[in-house]
């Protein structure tokens, strides 16, 4: 902890970053994402279990970008997320300081895209024996009761977007739910709504969703949306060979056209 | 009135249960669902939980629906057929364990639905409705009823407050003339209450801060960007918050259909950067720092100055549902305590 809060007082000393994006004490014991831009706040800074907040999606929001460039407290997922911001091209190289912390608890400073790229591929990226133990679980289930179990957790959906706005992949500026002209997906939070737009976030992140799991922990009622985004994860695995969140430069599987392809369709 | 006192033993509440089902009434309670409690339509008292502080959403849905028909219309020949939603139509509700501070909010739900022009359909529901509070028996850190004029057993709002006495009886206040009628038809399972004391079991909250200096205050802050931008940081923008709440009322109108279809009422908020997006491309609120402002402005200044009510009963639930932990207690003690 201690290596942690000097580390982010001698970046902003040195103004080698303008603002240390981490972890604070929380409600009740939580921890919530704290911005620092005066060294002597960096001793408010914890880092334990409990951080488990995502905080790359503060390097899509632009009361925070205009603070200046950003030292970040990162947990593996959230190394996995630059990597894929940086696929996107939406974050560049040199444009953030990582701030990694190994096992140990020492601070492994990630200042390029290589740097995170090399740090990662030495991390257990896969899921948890408890999570792989729950998809299998899930998927054990038959369609009928797959249907009968999405239709039950999606009735308590309130579209309140909590999922899209934790999400850091889900940057867009304008969302497909908000265009009307033509209206792709039903606004309302009734089944059909709920439905089409669970599966429409799930599909837009297949391929991206490094499995934070920022979005379920958003979920005020509790739906379990990891499933479809780890279920997809193992999908996208299955028939292309690929981890999102592993390079810093490469296509998208399900926006990259490629003349070999193996389906007719698309040729 | 005046605030009769009964008891009703706790395990008579099935027979009032199968009575208002009976008569064709809708039960809203609390409801364990996996490992959270919130407000479901249930059918027997093993279904409900009354052990929780709070539910995550409030009961709002019972005469604020996440999505209302509000008419339906039919094009043919050049002509348009709309038929209004029959609001007679609608069923009687018994919303059942809210807490006192949701039935307070039925109030400031009241005040923004009836305020220049009655919306029928609303009236119509919370005639229909009738309010059986459980008054808090534990609170918790998110808790601030009592800054804002509540506390864990007061009576505004519900037509009779049950109050868990712990030897399996609770005192039953009935507040208003629906709760006697209420009485009345469930012959013999109210009985006269032997103790009216109920004190000792109800929660302590302390108040956090004064909400009378809070109107004030804000109007000083609406131009200090930096004071909301430092307040919302952490914000990302979502909608939890106010569609846990039990007072945001702002709602979205959707049509639904071609030729033939429906006109829907959905609930909305301040906090979607689409919001307040003109049809110009204009964004008269384009920050989220800005959005928080209003959301604040909204609940202790606007609302207290237009309906002479505040838009916040101090329940908690925003900071409980929120995935980023704005927790408004601290906000709103951080605004009391700056200088106007």
């Amino acid at each position: 902890m201690e290596t942690l809060k000097n580390k982010a007082r001698e970046l902003l000393a040195a103004k080698t970053v303008q603002v240390v994006i981490g972890y604070g004490r929380g409600s009740g014991g939580s921890s919530r994402a704290m911005f620092i831009r005066d060294p002597r706040q960096a001793d408010d800074l914890v880092f334990d279990g409990a951080c488990l907040q995502n905080l790359a999606v503060y390097l899509m929001k632009p009361e925070v970008r205009k603070l200046g460039k950003a030292a970040l407290v990162a947990i593996p997922s959230t190394l996995r997320t630059i990597l894929q911001l940086a696929a996107e091209n939406q974050v560049g190289d040199h444009d953030l300081l990582a701030l990694a912390v190994n096992a140990a608890g020492a601070v492994v400073p990630l200042a390029t895209l290589n740097a995170i790229e090399t740090h990662v591929a030495a991390l257990d990226n896969n899921l948890s024996a408890a999570e792989k133990e729950e998809l299998q679980k899930y998927e054990s289930m038959g369609l009928d009761q797959r249907r009968q179990f999405w239709e039950e957790q999606f009735s308590r959906c309130l579209k309140c977007y909590a999922c899209r706005a934790a999400c850091p992949l889900c940057y867009c500026s304008r969302c497909t739910v908000e265009c009307n002209q033509p209206q792709w997906i039903p606004v309302p939070a009734h089944d059909l709504g709920n439905l089409e737009w669970n599966i429409m976030r799930a599909m837009h992140l297949a391929g991206r969703c490094v499995n934070c799991g920022d979005c379920s922990r958003a979920c005020p009622v509790g739906i379990p949306i990891y499933l479809l985004n780890q279920k997809l994860i193992g999908e996208v695995f299955a028939n292309f060979n690929f981890r999102s969140g592993m390079a810093a430069k490469t296509d998208n599987v399900m926006s990259t056209f490629k003349p070999n392809d193996l389906e007719d369709f698309i040729r | 009135m005046e605030t009769e006192n009964k008891s009703i033993r706790r395990d008579a509440l099935e027979k009032l249960f199968s009575q208002w089902l009976a008569a064709g009434k809708r039960i809203l309670a609390p409801k364990k669902i996996a490992d959270k409690t919130d407000f479901a339509w249930i059918r027997t008292l093993d279904e409900v939980n009354l052990d929780q502080v709070q539910t995550v959403q409030s009961p709002k849905t019972a005469i604020f629906p996440r999505v209302e028909e509000l008419f339906s219309f039919k094009s043919s020949d050049g002509l348009v057929q709309i038929r209004d939603r029959d609001a007679a139509a609608l069923g009687e509700i018994v919303v059942f364990g809210l807490r006192p501070c949701d039935a307070a909010a039925f109030a400031a739900l009241k005040a923004i639905f009836t305020w220049d022009c009655p919306d029928r359909l609303f009236s119509a529901r919370l005639e229909k409705m009738t309010v059986i509070g459980v008054a808090c028996a534990r609170a918790d850190e998110y808790c601030f009823c009592t800054s804002l004029g509540g506390d864990p057993g007061a009576t505004a709002g519900s037509d009779i407050l049950l109050t868990d006495m712990e030897n399996g009886q609770f005192l039953a206040e009935i507040v208003s003339e629906r709760g006697r009628q209420a009485v009345q038809t469930a012959s013999g399972l109210f009985a006269p209450a032997a103790t009216r004391e109920k004190e000792s079991h109800l929660a302590k909250v302390e108040p956090g801060f004064n909400a009378k200096a809070i109107a004030p205050v804000l109007a000083s802050l609406f131009d200090d960007a930096a004071f909301w931008e430092e307040q919302s940081r952490r914000c990302v923008g979502c909608g939890a918050c106010a569609y846990v709440c039990p007072t945001c009322a702002c709602f979205d109108i959707q049509d639904e259909g071609g030729s033939s279809g429906k006109r829907l009422r959905c609930w909305d908020s301040c906090g979607f950067q689409l919001f307040t997006l003109h049809t110009s491309g204009h964004n008269p609120r384009p920050l989220q720092s800005q959005r928080w402002r209003q959301r604040l402005m909204h609940k202790f200044a606007y609302m207290p100055e237009r309906q002479q009510v505040l838009g916040c009963v101090g329940c908690g639930r925003c900071s409980r549902a929120c995935p980023v932990d704005m927790n408004i207690l601290e906000h709103l003690r951080a605004i009391a305590e700056a200088k106007p």
